[in-house]
C-alpha cells in the first residue's frame, strides 16, 4: 500500500534529505514533508524537488499540528543522530534524540491519520564486548547494556517505540537497525576516520567491521516507507572487513595506541574537531560488531547490493582518497627486494 | 650417418624433446615427474620468494577475505599454522590416531579433554586436523570470553578461526558445515593440578551436546595424551591470579623459578586419538530440549574420552619418549 502523505525527519542530513528526494520522485505519493531544525543545504534542497521543507523542531508540540494538518499517514523518523559534534554537544544530541522522539511519537499517537512509523535505529543497540556472539540477530539483547551516548539513546528510543506500538496496535511499526554507513557521499564518523592519513587503532585489537553502502541504506528506507513491512530488521551488508584490512585497503597508515592511551588520544581528535570519537565508537573499534541480515533478506525482501568490502572500496574510490601507502610504493619496495635478493644470489 | 637416421625415429614417438635436454639421468625421468603431488610446485629458484612477495602484497593491500567470525584463512595457512608446525612435529612429535573418524566435509563437533595450564592442546589439535587429515580441515575452536578480552591473543584467536563458546556461534558454525572443536572442561580442565592429570573434570552443562543435536552433526570424541606434562602445575598463587583477573596463576617446576625460561613447555610425546563419531541426526533436534538425553549423551562422550585416555596411557611407556 503506497502512502499518500509522508513525513521525514532529519531532512537536512544526508539520509533524510535523499530519502525525501526519492519519495518525492514517486508519483504515487501525494505529499512529502521534510522536517528539520535547520534548512537543508542548497543542493540537497534542489534534489528534494516537490518535497516540502517544514522548519520545525520535533521537540516542540508544534510537530503535532504539522502531522494533523497535513493528514500524515507515514512517519519516517530518520533524525536520530550519532554525532554529538554536529548536534551541538552530547546534551543537545540526547535532547534531540530522546525528547524529540518522545514528542514525535506523542504527536503520532494523537493523530488518527498515522498508519505507519519507520524508525532509523542502529546496530549499536547490541553493544560491543568480548562476550558477544559473532553475529547478532534481531532477537538478541546486548551483553553489556550501552552505558551512554548514541547507543543508549537508540536503545531508549526503541523502547519508546515499542510502547507506542502497544498503545496504537493499528499502526505498523518498522525498526531498522543500520550498520555503520559508508559511501562516496555520506559524511559520518567512520568516513572521517578512514580519511585520516594516519589512523589510530587500539593496540592488540582488530575489530570486525560491518558496513552498509549509503545507496542500500536509502533503498531500505524508501522500501520501508512505501510498503508495509512491520518488524525489527538488521540492515547491514554481507561480509566483514577487519579494521586493519580496511585501513590497508584505503592505503592509510595505522597507528596502534595502547588501550590506556585511547581516551586522551580520542579527546585530542575530538578537541581538534577532526573525528568525533565517542566512547562507544571506541568500544566498537576494540571489539567490533557483526549482525545477521537474514531477516532483511527473507522477511523484508531486500538484499544489499554492495558487500562490506565493495561498499568500502566504493567509498575509497568515490572520495578519491590518496593512498599514503599506494600500490606504486608497494611495487617499488617489491622491486627493491627483488634486486637485493638478486644481488645476494 | 647412422646418427642422422636415429633422430627421426625419436621424433616419431614424441621423444624429440628428450634429445634437447641436458644431461643423461634426466632423460630417464620425464614420465614420473608430473606425477608426485601436482599441487606442490617445483622448487624453482625464486618461486618461494615470489610466493612470499605475493603474500606480502596481499597483506599490505588488504586483499584477502575474512568470514563473519573473523577467520582469516590466508593468514592461518601462511603464518599461524606454519608457526605452530615445528612445535607439532619436532617438539611434541604428535602422533594422530583414528583420523578416518573425522569426516572430510560437513559439520562435526570434536570434543576433547583439556589440559596443560596453557591451551596448547587445542592449537595442536587444530594443526593435526589440518596437516594429518586428507582434506586439510580447519578446526574452528570455541574459546572462553577471557581469551577474547586479552589484547593480541584474542585477535589472533579470531583470525585463526576461534570464536566465543556460546550456543549461537556453535550452531551457526556447525550448520555452515564447519568442523568445530570444543573443550567442555574449560578452566577446570586446563588448570587442574598435576596430581589430577588425565582425570576428566565436569563437562560443563552439556551445551555442546545440545548444539550438536540441534544441528544434527556427529560428535567426535577426542583424547589428547601428552599435554598434561608440558607445564606440570604443582601450585597456584591465587592472590596473583586475582590481581591479573586470571582463573589461576600456575606454579610449575620451572615457572616462575627460571623466569622466562620456565615458559618453555616440556617436550612430552603426544598422541591425539579421534574416536568413532557419535551420530546425533538420528536422535533429532527436539531432544536438545530434553535434559536427560543431553546429560546421557554428555556422559557417553565423557566416558569414551576417559577410557581412550586410560588405554593410551597404558600403552605409553614414558611421557617424554612415548
Amino acid at each position: 500500500m503506497t502512502p499518500s502523505v509522508v513525513l521525514v525527519t532529519g531532512v537536512s542530513r544526508f539520509l533524510g534529505g535523499h530519502l525525501a528526494a526519492r519519495l518525492a520522485a514517486n508519483p504515487d505519493i501525494d505529499r512529502v514533508l521534510g522536517v528539520d531544525t535547520v534548512p537543508p543545504p542548497r543542493d540537497l534542497l534542489r534534489r528534494m524537488g516537490r518535497a516540502e521543507f517544514v522548519r520545525a523542531d520535533i521537540r516542540n508540540p508544534l510537530i503535532a499540528k504539522v502531522i494533523s494538518h497535513a493528514g500524515v499517514d507515514t512517519v519516517v523518523h530518520a533524525s536520530v543522530s550519532a554525532n554529538p559534534g554536529s548536534s551541538g554537544g552530547r546534551t543537545a544530541m540526547k535532547e534531540m534524540n530522546v525528547i524529540g522522539t518522545m514528542q514525535l511519537l506523542a504527536a503520532c499517537q494523537k493523530a488518527p491519520s498515522v498508519r505507519r512509523v519507520v524508525l532509523k535505529s542502529t546496530t549499536a543497540v547490541y553493544g560491543s564486548s568480548p562476550r558477544d556472539p559473532a553475529l547478532f540477530d534481531e532477537s538478541m539483547t546486548p551483553k553489556d547494556l550501552p552505558s551512554g551516548g548514541y547507543a543508549k539513546d537508540a536503545a531508549e528510543i526503541e523502547g519508546y517505540l515499542r510502547g507506542f506500538a502497544r498503545r496504537r496496535p493499528d499502526v505498523s511499526v518498522t525498526v531498522l537497525r543500520f550498520a555503520n554507513f559508508i559511501g562516496p557521499r555520506i559524511d559520518t564518523v567512520f568516513t572521517r576516520y578512514f580519511a585520516l592519513p594516519v589512523v589510530p587503532t587500539v593496540l592488540g585489537y582488530d575489530a570486525r567491521v560491518q558496513l552498509l553502502h549509503e545507496e542500500d541504506a536509502l533503498a531500505v528506507l524508501e522500501r520501508s516507507a512505501s510498503q508495509e513491512i512491520p518488524g525489527v530488521f538488521n540492515v547491514a551488508a554481507d561480509g566483514v572487513l577487519l579494521l586493519s584490512q580496511a585501513i590497508r585497503r584505503a592505503g592509510r597508515v595505522p597507528l596502534p595506541v595502547p588501550r590506556s592511551a585511547v581516551g586522551p588520544v580520542s579527546r585530542v581528535f575530538r578537541g581538534a574537531r577532526i573525528v568525533d570519537f565517542s566512547p562507544e565508537q571506541m568500544r566498537l573499534l576494540n571489539f567490533g560488531r557483526v549482525v545477521d541480515n537474514r531477516r532483511l533478506r527473507e522477511q523484508f525482501g531486500f538484499s544489499p547490493r554492495w558487500t562490506t568490502v565493495q561498499a568500502f572500496d566504493d567509498f575509497v574510490r568515490g572520495r578519491g582518497l590518496h593512498p599514503v601507502v599506494g600500490p606504486e610504493r608497494i611495487e617499488s619496495v617489491e622491486r627493491g627486494v627483488r634486486a637485493l635478493v638478486g644481488m645476494l644470489r | 650417418m647412422s646418427e642422422a637416421r636415429v633422430i627421426p625415429l625419436h621424433v616419431d614417438d614424441a621423444g624429440a624433446r628428450r634429445r634437447w635436454r641436458l644431461g643423461g639421468p634426466q632423460d630417464d625421468r620425464p614420465a614420473p615427474e608430473p606425477e608426485p603431488v601436482p599441487s606442490e610446485p617445483e622448487p624453482e629458484p625464486g618461486a618461494e620468494l615470489d610466493e612470499l612477495i605475493e603474500f606480502a602484497k596481499r597483506r599490505l593491500g588488504g586483499d584477502y577475505t575474512v568470514d563473519d567470525f573473523g577467520f582469516d584463512r590466508d593468514l592461518t595457512d601462511s603464518v599461524l599454522l606454519p608457526a605452530l608446525r615445528p612445535l607439532y612435529r619436532s617438539w611434541f612429535r604428535v602422533e594422530t590416531i583414528g583420523m578416518h573418524n573425522v569426516p572430510g566435509e560437513g559439520g562435526a563437533l570434536v570434543v576433547a579433554n583439556h589440559s596443560g595450564t596453557v591451551p596448547i592442546d587445542s592449537l595442536m589439535t587444530a594443526v593435526a586436523l589440518h596437516d594429518d587429515h586428507p582434506d586439510h580441515r580447519h578446526l574452528r575452536l570455541l574459546g572462553a570470553d577471557l581469551m577474547f578480552r586479552l589484547p593480541g591473543i584474542g585477535t589472533l584467536a579470531r583470525k585463526g578461526g576461534a570464536t566465543l563458546a556460546c550456543m549461537p556461534d556453535a550452531e551457526r558454525l556447525m550448520s555452515r558445515g564447519e568442523l568445530v572443536g570444543v573443550w567442555p572442561e574449560g578452566f577446570k580442565g586446563i588448570g587442574k593440578p598435576f596430581h589430577d592429570r588425565y582425570k576428566l573434570q565436569r563437562f560443563g552443562r552439556g551445551g555442546f551436546v545440545s548444539a550438536a543435536l540441534r544441528t544434527g552433526v556427529p560428535i567426535i570424541p577426542c583424547a589428547i595424551v601428552g599435554a598434561e606434562e608440558i607445564y606440570p602445575k604443582i601450585g597456584d598463587i591465587q592472590p596473583l591470579a586475582r590481581l591479573f583477573g586470571a582463573p589461576y596463576f600456575p606454579v610449575t617446576p620451572t615457572f616462575p623459578l627460571l623466569g622466562p625460561l620456565g615458559l618453555v613447555p616440556l617436550p612430552s610425546k603426544w598422541y591425539i586419538e579421534f574416536g568413532t563419531p557419535i551420530p546425533t541426526d538420528s536422535i533429532g533436534p527436539a531432544a536438545a530440549d530434553d535434559p536427560m538425553t543431553v546429560f546421557n549423551l554428555t556422559d557417553q562422550v565423557r566416558e569414551t574420552i576417559q577410557h581412550t585416555l586410560y588405554r593410551l596411557l597404558a600403552q605409553r611407556r614414558n611421557a617424554f619418549t612415548g
